[in-house]
């Protein structure tokens, strides 16, 4: 007896695209738990941690931007290889904000998001027209070469890095202008991509070509995309700037550029809430192996293989798919 | 008195590599008038509608549309002057649904600056697009994914996208291709209508009975060369044309 695996969606009278005909309260809270209950996470689990762990969870957010801030490139078409250049960059320009004009964090942040965006982004202007690997290629060298040039030049202190960078107030602050800008960058850029705009950068990726074809300038919006994800990316940045009260080559480390692909991909490439969800299991989990000592690069590395392997799909659809729809197996008819 | 025509081609070429794809190629037309391009498979028609458009950079030759040269402007520009094309390869947003292919046309420069700013819901104005082309409202075909729609209705799509981009040279490369006799009945009368509207049509086609029925005049290509230039009726009585197509070189 041969079997199939069905799937039915769940029960809701009515679910159009964003229209929603709700009968009940249970199925009101079907629908927006999703929604609310990652921000309810966020807003309490800060309370339950001792300081140790309310430092990861600065780092889980910090990274969550990070693989956001990939995920719409990523969805633009642009595969970047270089987040570091974005985070260096923020971080880079809140250090030299502070350190040399004494600049309050509450504004270097702000304008050190914007600015780093804006630098990355001419940066990287002269190769936009490179597609697939070339384009990648760059964006893996350029924050390597920004590190050679800070320690040649030693402009910003050089190896030394700049220190004695003014701190925010509290960690409860720290957490909750952290978490409180990945949830506005997870739901306002979903909201984005979702979005007339959003269809042209999706459509960029997909077939360019057709773009242009409606008299629209593709480096344009490719620009756009660029200035959007690097400015969340330099936002990580300067934020870690003023945590560490430090600002040094590290920025510009592999790890920024790594991990947050690692995360877009176990969370669900093509989602930025997967991005967010991959982000908090890899943060977490690399704490957690560091116990291990020697060994942990080996076992996280193995972790990620097994996840990928067993759900390529990304965390995030596979839940998605679970939460919305029943599986059930059916005999195939003869 | 003279009226300028709307496009004057001339001695337009481009070699890929070795391979001489359209050479020396010149012609004018006028505004209204539609004209029809053949020729045999690899004679350059593609890369002719490539160069105009400007998806391909000519080698040397020069488009004028409307008394201004527009051969060195990106090609995101000259579909802002009004020149709309399809593609011979029909590639649509498969995992969308057809009426969402519809957004990224209407969202371009060029249907915003024509209607002043503010299009209203764009949604509705690609269903009507749509329905103009073909897609039944009361089946609502255009909700469908475009990956799951056949053919026929992946090309009125595609001539969807370039009539909503309210064009005043529209060029269409094989349309009829891979299309049944009924299918090219029905999209027939949207070519006459848009003709009547005043729009200049280019339509690059093989299926020659169906063409020869709705061109004014007929451009033959062979070998990148335009060997016959002139009314349907008598292109295909000259000598070259037959030899082109009998294959007897
Ligand atoms: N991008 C390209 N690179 C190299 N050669 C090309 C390219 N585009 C077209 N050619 C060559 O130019 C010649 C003309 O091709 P083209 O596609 O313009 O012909 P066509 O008349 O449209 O043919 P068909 O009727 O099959 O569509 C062919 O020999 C083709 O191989
Ligand atoms: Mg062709």
């Amino acid at each position: 007896m041969k079997k199939r695996k069905e799937r039915i969606d769940r029960g809701i009278k009515v679910r159009s695209e964003d229209v929603f005909a709700v009968c009940s309260w249970r199925e009101m809270l079907y629908l927006s738990s999703p929604r609310w209950l990652p921000v309810f996470i966020f807003l309490t689990l800060p309370l339950l941690l001792g300081p140790y762990w309310q430092k990861v969870m600065l780092s889980v957010a910090v990274f969550g931007l990070l693989a956001i801030s990939w995920d719409i490139l990523a969805q633009t078409g642009m595969i970047s290889l270089g987040q570091a250049l974005f985070f260096g960059m923020g971080a880079y320009c809140a250090g030299v904000m502070n350190h040399y004009f004494g600049i309050s964090p509450f504004i270097t942040l702000p304008l050190a998001a914007v600015a780093g965006g804006a630098i990355s982004t001419l940066l990287l202007l002269p190769v936009l027209r490179l597609r697939g690997i070339y384009f990648s290629m760059v964006t893996l060298i350029l924050p390597l070469m920004l590190v050679r040039v800070i320690e040649a030049t030693k402009i910003f202190g050089g190896t030394e890095g700049l220190s004695g960078m003014t701190p925010l107030p509290s960690i409860w602050i720290e957490i909750y202008l952290i978490f409180g800008v990945l949830t506005a960058a997870l739901f306002g850029f979903r909201r984005m991509l979702t979005s007339d705009f959003g269809l042209v950068l999706k459509g960029i990726n997909d077939n360019d070509r057709s773009v242009t074809n409606a008299g629209i300038n593709i480096y344009w919006f490719k620009i756009q995309a660029l200035f959007i994800a690097g400015s969340v990316g330099a936002f990580a940045g300067a934020f870690m700037t003023h945590v560490y009260m430090f600002v040094g080559m590290p920025v510009f480390a592999l790890d920024y550029s790594i991990l947050p692909i690692a995360a877009a991909v176990v969370g669900g490439p093509g989602s930025l809430a997967g991005a967010t969800l991959g982000a908090c299991i890899l943060v977490p989990l690399s704490e957690v192996l560091r116990g291990i000592g020697g060994l942990r690069i080996v076992f996280y590395g193995a972790f990620l293989v097994v996840f990928i392997v067993a759900i390529p799909e990304g965390l995030f659809h596979y839940a998605q798919r679970k939460y919305h729809q029943f599986e059930r197996w059916v005999e195939v008819e003869k | 008195m003279t009226v300028t025509p709307l496009l004057q081609i001339s001695k337009l070429s481009k070699s890929f590599g070795g391979v001489q794809a359209v050479s020396q190629v010149s012609f004018d037309l006028n505004e209204g008038e539609l004209l029809g391009v053949i020729g045999p498979n690899g004679s350059g028609k593609t890369t002719l509608v490539n160069l105009i458009s400007r998806f391909v950079k000519p080698s040397s030759g020069k488009v004028i549309y409307k008394g201004r040269p527009i051969h060195s402007l990106p090609a995101y520009k000259i579909v802002r002057l009004g020149i709309a094309r399809t593609f011979q390869m029909v590639r649509p947003f498969y995992q969308l649904p057809a009426y969402k292919n519809m957004i990224i046309p209407l969202f371009s420069p060029r249907v915003k600056g024509l209607v002043g700013g503010k299009y209203g819901d764009r949604d509705a104005v690609a269903l009507d697009l749509l329905e103009e082309v073909g897609f039944e409202r009361d089946a609502h075909v255009a909700y469908k994914i475009a990956g799951a729609l056949p053919q026929g209705y992946l090309k009125r799509l595609e001539l969807a996208k370039a009539i909503a981009l309210e064009p005043d040279l529209i060029i269409l490369d094989e349309l009829f291709s891979g299309l049944s006799l009924a299918e090219v009945a029905s999209i027939v009368p949207i070519i006459e209508k848009l003709r009547l509207q005043g729009k200049t049509i280019i339509m690059i086609e093989h299926r020659l009975k169906e063409l020869f029925k709705i061109a004014d005049r007929i451009i033959v290509m062979n070998y990148g060369e335009k060997i016959a230039d002139g009314p349907s009726s008598e292109v295909m009585e000259q000598d070259e044309v037959k030899n082109a197509y009998l294959g007897t070189e």
